[in-house]
């Protein structure tokens, strides 16, 4: 097959740009010390932070499969006013530099902001700097991912088969969970994984509004930034951990579900 | 024991207005050109398109009725549709997808199963239970809808287009075997088509609509011999001519008058068949009285006949043999005289 000539002016900044993201993947796998990976991996710091990152991340997945999947079905399926407006809210974390969503969060249910305070007075519940807190942290992030994903799924099903659903006498709660989530089950599996992901990444508003305690709210990311300071090998090694992960991701979804690597 | 629909309503471009009663026992089929409202009647009817006025009315029972504010929720209505594309559920198994209204109206499931699995052997797809519905041919997933649709003991079953899915060499064998399940049937059953042939198979009445509107309805016979559309008329392959009757001839409402000998009078529909339109290249000599000239202007070959469209004061199809065709060295765009007797007429008030 004759090749088609590709312009320079195209390869040059397009050869920069892939560089640009692989050198510094390939920087961090040729410089990790991985002789001293098994004792940096094991280092109980290291173990809790791990821990904590999974149970966090996981807990923050699951209330945004609990409150983001009716989201993105009134999203979908609701017609009422404001709701461009509110999806647009709902999704603003997406954007949002995560420290403003942290400060967000504190002036909301820090013990002097808005709910914060009356929680804090009516039930001497608080959350800043407690793990709930890293959970919230993280969901404020990641839920939009969830959200916008299973929303699509909606609105891209052939609803009839909820019709026919219907006409064969199943309540709506029977169709939505007999019919309507198997049939979204792939996109709700790619917004599960992608918001997994993101609550996993997690730095500026966990920082921000949980804090940095070993074991109560000190996640992967948190405890990789710190170790640079003082022991920048287990931080190389971390950084490697959270890539893996990454990849694992990225390709365990790879053309199954995000519609690419398949042409 | 009927269904008695009054449906008015307005979606898009349609503006449908029908009124539509089925007795227990007969098989009714909807017929009507595409986007006619055949569907969205048919859905009205089950409570899935909301209407501004009328009413639904089952067994004597108000399902729907805008004027009262009744309305019973689709999946309340005892019901069974099978839908134009099917719609099984593909992440269900064959059998699944059978028990699926069963389940859902409290059946118990050891009870449903069992019932689920006699469907399937009705309908003879014994050895599928376990299959999905993307491992099926388009006639046993048809029959597969049936058997969903049927196996809860809905009181009315509604079918919208139950063969359009089919290709035309599986088509008549699963019309059969619909045929047969329909008649072992025992409620109420209207089926949509615009196939006039799957219409006159299934059924023993015809409805006919046309742009949201009932055009006629009877049996087939009386439909295709009394045709009140030009639809109906192309469907039955006839020429229809409308005008007003007065002893023994018609006055069209082009201004031509057209010999018939049953002709009264008032305002009626003229049928002339295309075998009873003669073709001559001069004048015919003569008895008929209705003679016209005019342009050859298509020229079909339909099976063993030929069927020339002609371009006259008032335009006709005649249908004549190969042979006479050639003899007459009939060409597309030549003119051409048309006749016929007025006894070939047929008459019946509009």
């Amino acid at each position: 097959m004759r090749r088609e000539g590709v312009p320079i002016i195209v390869v040059l900044p397009a050869a920069i740009g892939a560089a640009f993201f692989i050198v510094p993947l390939v920087g961090l796998i040729v410089r990790s010390p991985w002789g001293d990976a098994l004792t940096a991996l094991s280092a109980p710091e290291t173990l809790e932070a791990l821990k904590l990152s999974l149970i966090a991340s996981l807990s923050a997945t699951a209330v945004a499969v609990v409150l983001g999947v009716p989201l993105a079905w009134v999203y979908a399926r609701v017609a009422f006013p404001g709701r461009a407006l509110l999806r647009a809210l709902t999704t603003l974390p997406m954007v949002l530099p995560p420290v403003v969503g942290g400060i967000a969060l504190l002036l909301a249910f820090g013990r002097r902001g808005l709910l914060g305070a009356w929680l804090a007075s009516t039930f001497g519940i608080t959350f800043p700097f407690t793990t709930v807190g890293v959970v919230m942290a993280e969901t404020f992030v990641a839920m939009p991912f969830l959200i916008l994903t299973v929303e699509a799924g909606l609105r891209s099903m052939d609803r009839r088969y909820e019709e026919a659903a219907r006409a064969l006498g199943a309540s709506r709660w029977r169709v939505f969970i007999r019919v309507t989530l198997p049939l979204i089950g792939p996109s709700l599996f790619a917004g599960a994984v992608l918001c997994w992901a993101r609550a996993l990444g997690e730095f500026g508003a966990t920082i921000t509004f949980a804090g940095n305690f070993p074991g109560v709210t000190q996640t992967m990311p948190l405890a990789v930034y710190l170790l640079l300071e003082s022991n920048q090998e287990a931080s190389f090694i971390l950084s490697l951990v959270l890539l893996l992960v990454s990849l694992v991701v990225l390709v365990g979804l790879k053309d199954r579900w995000l519609g690419f690597g398949s042409t | 024991m009927s269904l008695d629909a009054s449906i008015r309503l307005t979606l898009g471009p349609l503006d449908l207005d029908m009124d539509l009663t089925v007795e227990e026992g007969e098989v009714v089929a909807l017929l009507g050109p595409n986007g006619a409202g055949k569907t969205t009647l048919l859905r009205a009817i089950a409570g899935l398109v909301p209407f501004r006025s009328g009413h639904v009315r089952l067994d004597g029972k108000v399902l729907e009725d805008p004027a009262t504010r009744q309305y019973v929720p689709t999946e309340r209505r005892p019901i069974g549709f099978v839908f134009q594309d099917y719609l099984l559920f593909p992440h269900l198994t064959v059998q699944e997808n059978v028990a699926f209204g069963l389940h859902a109206r409290g059946v118990p499931r050891q009870v449903a199963d069992e019932r689920a699995t006699r469907w399937l052997d009705r309908v003879g797809l014994k050895g599928y239970a376990r299959a999905r519905p993307a491992e099926l041919s388009g006639g046993q997933r048809q029959r597969v809808a049936l058997a969903r649709a049927l196996a809860p003991d809905p009181r009315l079953l509604l079918l919208d287009e139950p063969l359009a899915a089919l290709d035309a060499t599986t088509r008549a064998e699963v019309r059969r075997d619909l045929k047969r399940h329909l008649e072992s049937f025992e409620g109420i059953r209207l089926v949509v088509t615009h196939d006039p042939l799957e219409a006159v198979a299934l059924a023993d009445r015809l409805v006919v609509m046309e742009n949201g509107h009932l055009v006629q309805t009877g049996t087939a016979g009386d439909v295709t011999e009394h045709p009140r559309s030009q639809y109906v008329a192309d469907l039955v392959g006839v020429n229809l001519l409308r005008g007003e009757a007065g002893d023994g001839s018609v006055k069209l409402t082009s201004g031509q008058v057209v010999a018939a000998a049953g002709a009264e009078s008032g305002d009626v529909f003229v049928v002339v068949h295309p075998r009873a339109v003669s073709v001559h290249r001069t004048h015919p000599e003569g008895s008929p009285r209705n003679v016209w000239s005019g342009r050859a202007s298509s020229i079909e070959l339909m099976g063993n006949r030929v069927r020339v469209r002609i371009d006259a004061a008032i335009p006709l199809v005649a249908e004549v043999t190969p042979a006479a065709l050639k003899e007459l060295n009939i060409v597309e765009g030549g003119e051409v005289w048309l006749s016929f007797k007025a006894t070939d007429v047929g008459v019946y008030p509009a």
